[in-house]
C-alpha cells in the first residue's frame, strides 16, 4: 500500500458518490446467490428456534407410548415421532435452541479472548508475543476433536462444560490469526505515521489497528462456526453435552441410533439439521470472505 | 541438514513437555478429589490418607507431575479404575485398531483428494471445478458421525451388504487381514475419510492452479514438452506441500476418530475414551489422550523433516 493510493482513485473536484465499506460488502453479499441462500436458511432456522413455542406444532417433551417411531408423513406428525413417541418436527425446532447456542457461543467467546490475546501479542511484540504465542502453540499439538473430548470428558457432562471445552479449542486458532494480521498492520506506513505524529499506543490500537484487523479475524471466526456446530453436536452425541429429555440435535441423533432398524430416515433427521447449519455457515463465510476482500 | 534436524528436535521437546503437562492437569479439571472415584464415600480419614500416600497425592503438584512423567516415559501410565488393568496395556490393545482405521481412511481420503484436487486445478473455473469445490465443502461440513449412520442405514439396514458394527465377526476385538475384517472396515473408513478428502481436495486444487499459472509451466509447454512431462513437473512442485497436509491429516484422524469409532463400535482408542469418560476413569482418559497427542506431535515432526528433505527452499528460509 503506497501513500498515493490512500488518497483514493476519485479525481479531485468530481462530486464522488461515496459508498461506505460496509454498504459495499452488503451489496456484494446480496449479489452472491449462494451466500444469500445460506443466509436465508440460517435466518429461518434461527428464527424458528427463537420463536419455537409459537412455531412448533406440539410440546417437544410430551410423548405417547402408542405413537412411538411413526414414519415421516404421519398425519399430525409431519416428520414422524421418536423412540418415546415425541413429535420429531417440534423436537427439531426446539432442538435448534440448544444446538445453535452450543455451536455459536463458544466461537463468540473464543473470538473475544483469542482476538485480545492475538492483538496484544501482535502489537506489543517481543517477549509478550513469545509468551502468548508459544502457549498457543501447545494447544495446536492436540487434534481439535481430541482436545474438546479431553477437556469436556475430564470436566464431566454438561452444556456449560462442553461450551467451555469448545471455547478452549477455538481460542488458539483465533489468537494465531489475530496475531498475524496485527503484526502485518503494525508494520504498515500509516501506523508509523501515527506514531511519528505523537499518537499513544492506545489511540493507535483503537483508531488504526482495530479497524483493520477485526474484519479478517471476524471472517475467520465465522468459518469456525461450521466446525463448532459439528463438534458441539458431537460432544452431545457422545453424551457429554445436554441431558435428556431436552431436545438437542446431537443427543437426538444418539438416542435415535437404536431406531435405525425400524425408522431409519426418522433417525437420520437431526443430522440433516446439523449438516444444513454447518454447510450454510461454511458457504456464508466463504461469501463474506470474498465480499470483504479478505485474503487468507 | 543436521543442524536443522537438531534445531527442529530441540523445538519439539518443550512442546512435548507442555502437552504432557496439559494431559497431567486433566486430573485437576475433573470435579472432586482424584481419589473420589476409587474410595468408597464412607472410608475413614486414615484410609484416605494412606491411599493418598500410596498414589503420591500427598506431595506438591510439580513433584507429582515429575513422578507421573517419569513413570509415563518408561511406559507406566497407571492403572485403569474401571478394569483394574494397566492403562498402557489397554491402550496397546486399542491403538492398533485405531491405526488400521486411520490408515484405511487416509488411503481413501488421499487418493480421492489428490485426484479430485488435480482435476479441479486443471479445469480451474469450469463446471468440473465447481462440482469438485462443492464436494469438498460438503466433505468438511458434514457431521461425519451422522454420515456414518446414514451409510449404515443404506448399506447395512436397507441393502444388507456390509456389517454395521465392530472390527470383525462376532464383535472380534482384534484386527486381522482377512476378508471378514476388511468388510467391517469399509464403512468406518469411508466415514472417517470425508474430512481429509475435503481438505486435501481444496489444498491440491489451489496448489495445482497456482503452479499451472507460473511462468515456468508456460516455458515448458513452449519448449514443446508433452502433457505428461509437464504434469510430472507440476507434481514435483506440489508434492512437498501436499504431503505435509496429508501427514497432518493422518494425525487428526487418529485423534479425531472417537466419534466414528462410537458409531461403529470400533474397538480402538475412541472406544477407550468413551469408556473412560463414562466410568470417570481419569487415568485411562489421561493416558489415552497423552499417547494420541504424542503421536500427533511426533507425526508433525516427521512431516516437517520429510518436507524439508524434499524441498530445500524451506531449509534456507
Amino acid at each position: 500500500m503506497s501513500a498515493v493510493t490512500l488518497d483514493g482513485g476519485a479525481p479531485v473536484g468530481t462530486p464522488a458518490k461515496t459508498v461506505g465499506y460496509w454498504a459495499g460488502v452488503g451489496r456484494r453479499l446480496r449479489r452472491d446467490k449462494v451466500a444469500l441462500a445460506c443466509a436465508i436458511v440460517l435466518v429461518a432456522i434461527v428464527l424458528a428456534a427463537i420463536f419455537a413455542p409459537l412455531v412448533a406444532p406440539v410440546d417437544p417433551t410430551k410423548g405417547s407410548i402408542l405413537k412411538r417411531l411413526m414414519p415421516i408423513g404421519t398425519p399430525g406428525h409431519l416428520l414422524g415421532t421418536d423412540e418415546l413417541g415425541r413429535d420429531m418436527l417440534s423436537r427439531l425446532i426446539f432442538g435448534g435452541r440448544l444446538s445453535l447456542m452450543m455451536g455459536i457461543a463458544p466461537v463468540f467467546f473464543a473470538l473475544f479472548v483469542g482476538s485480545l490475546l492475538g492483538i496484544v501479542a501482535g502489537f506489543v511484540g517481543g517477549r509478550v508475543n513469545t509468551a502468548i504465542m508459544r502457549t498457543v502453540d501447545v494447544f495446536f499439538a492436540f487434534p481439535s476433536v481430541l482436545l474438546a473430548v479431553a477437556i469436556s470428558g475430564a470436566l464431566g457432562a454438561g452444556i456449560a462444560n462442553a461450551m467451555l471445552a469448545l471455547t478452549i479449542v477455538f481460542v488458539p486458532p483465533i489468537a494465531r490469526v489475530a496475531e498475524s494480521v496485527t503484526t502485518q498492520v503494525r508494520g504498515l506506513d500509516f501506523v508509523e505515521a501515527a506514531r511519528a505524529s505523537g499518537a499513544g499506543a492506545w489511540t493507535i490500537i483503537r483508531v488504526h489497528i482495530l479497524g483493520n484487523v477485526l474484519g479478517p479475524i471476524f471472517v475467520y471466526a465465522t468459518s469456525l462456526v461450521s466446525v463448532s456446530m459439528i463438534l458441539a453436536a458431537g460432544l452431545s452425541f457422545l453424551g457429554l453435552g445436554t441431558r435428556p429429555p431436552d431436545p438437542e440435535w446431537g443427543l437426538m441423533l444418539n438416542t435415535l441410533r437404536t431406531a435405525i432398524y425400524t425408522q431409519p430416515w426418522v433417525a437420520a433427521l437431526p443430522g440433516v439439521m446439523i449438516f444444513m447449519v454447518s454447510i450454510s455457515f461454511n458457504l456464508l463465510s466463504d461469501g463474506l470472505r470474498s465480499a470483504m476482500d479478505v485474503q487468507r | 541438514m543436521l543442524t536443522y534436524l537438531l534445531k527442529r528436535l530441540g523445538l519439539v521437546v518443550p512442546i512435548a513437555l507442555a502437552v504432557s503437562a496439559v494431559c497431567f492437569s486433566l486430573v485437576y479439571l475433573a470435579p472432586g478429589d482424584p481419589l473420589s472415584a476409587i474410595v468408597p464415600s464412607d472410608a475413614s480419614v486414615e484410609l484416605i490418607d494412606q491411599l493418598k500416600k500410596e498414589y503420591g497425592l500427598d506431595k506438591p503438584i510439580p513433584v507429582q507431575y515429575a513422578l507421573w512423567l517419569g513413570r509415563a516415559t518408561v511406559g507406566d501410565l497407571g492403572t485403569s479404575i474401571a478394569t483394574g488393568r494397566p492403562v498402557a496395556s489397554e491402550i496397546g490393545k486399542a491403538i492398533g485398531n485405531t491405526l488400521v482405521l486411520a490408515f484405511a481412511a487416509c488411503l481413501v481420503g488421499f487418493t480421492l483428494g489428490a485426484v479430485f484436487g488435480t482435476i479441479a486445478g486443471y479445469f480451474n473455473g469450469s463446471w468440473v471445478d465447481k462440482t469438485v469445490s462443492a464436494i469438498s465443502v460438503a466433505g468438511v461440513s458434514v457431521p461425519h458421525y451422522w454420515l456414518g449412520m446414514v451409510l449404515v442405514i443404506v448399506f447395512s439396514v436397507i441393502l444388507g451388504w456390509l456389517p454395521a458394527m465392530g472390527a470383525g465377526p462376532g464383535g472380534s476385538g482384534e484386527w486381522r487381514w482377512d476378508a471378514e475384517h476388511l468388510k467391517h472396515i469399509i464403512l468406518p473408513a469411508i466415514t472417517l475419510s470425508v474430512i481429509p478428502t475435503g481438505i486435501i481436495t481444496r489444498t491440491v486444487r489451489a496448489l495445482v492452479a497456482d503452479v499451472l499459472s507460473k511462468e515456468f509451466v508456460t516455458a515448458l509447454v513452449a519448449k514443446g514438452l508433452s502433457q505428461g512431462a509437464v504434469f510430472f513437473h507440476v507434481v514435483k512442485n506440489i508434492a512437498p506441500t501436499a504431503l505435509a497436509v496429508m501427514g497432518v491429516q493422518l494425525g487428526y484422524l487418529m485423534g479425531g476418530s472417537i466419534l466414528v469409532e462410537t458409531v461403529f463400535s470400533w474397538p480402538g482408542t475412541g472406544f477407550l475414551l468413551n469408556t473412560a469418560i463414562f466410568q470417570r476413569d481419569i487415568p485411562l482418559l489421561q493416558g489415552t489422550i497423552l499417547v494420541l497427542a504424542m503421536f500427533f506431535v511426533a507425526l508433525n515432526l516427521l512431516v516437517d523433516i520429510v518436507q524439508t528433505g524434499l524441498d530445500p527452499r524451506i531449509r534456507r528460509a
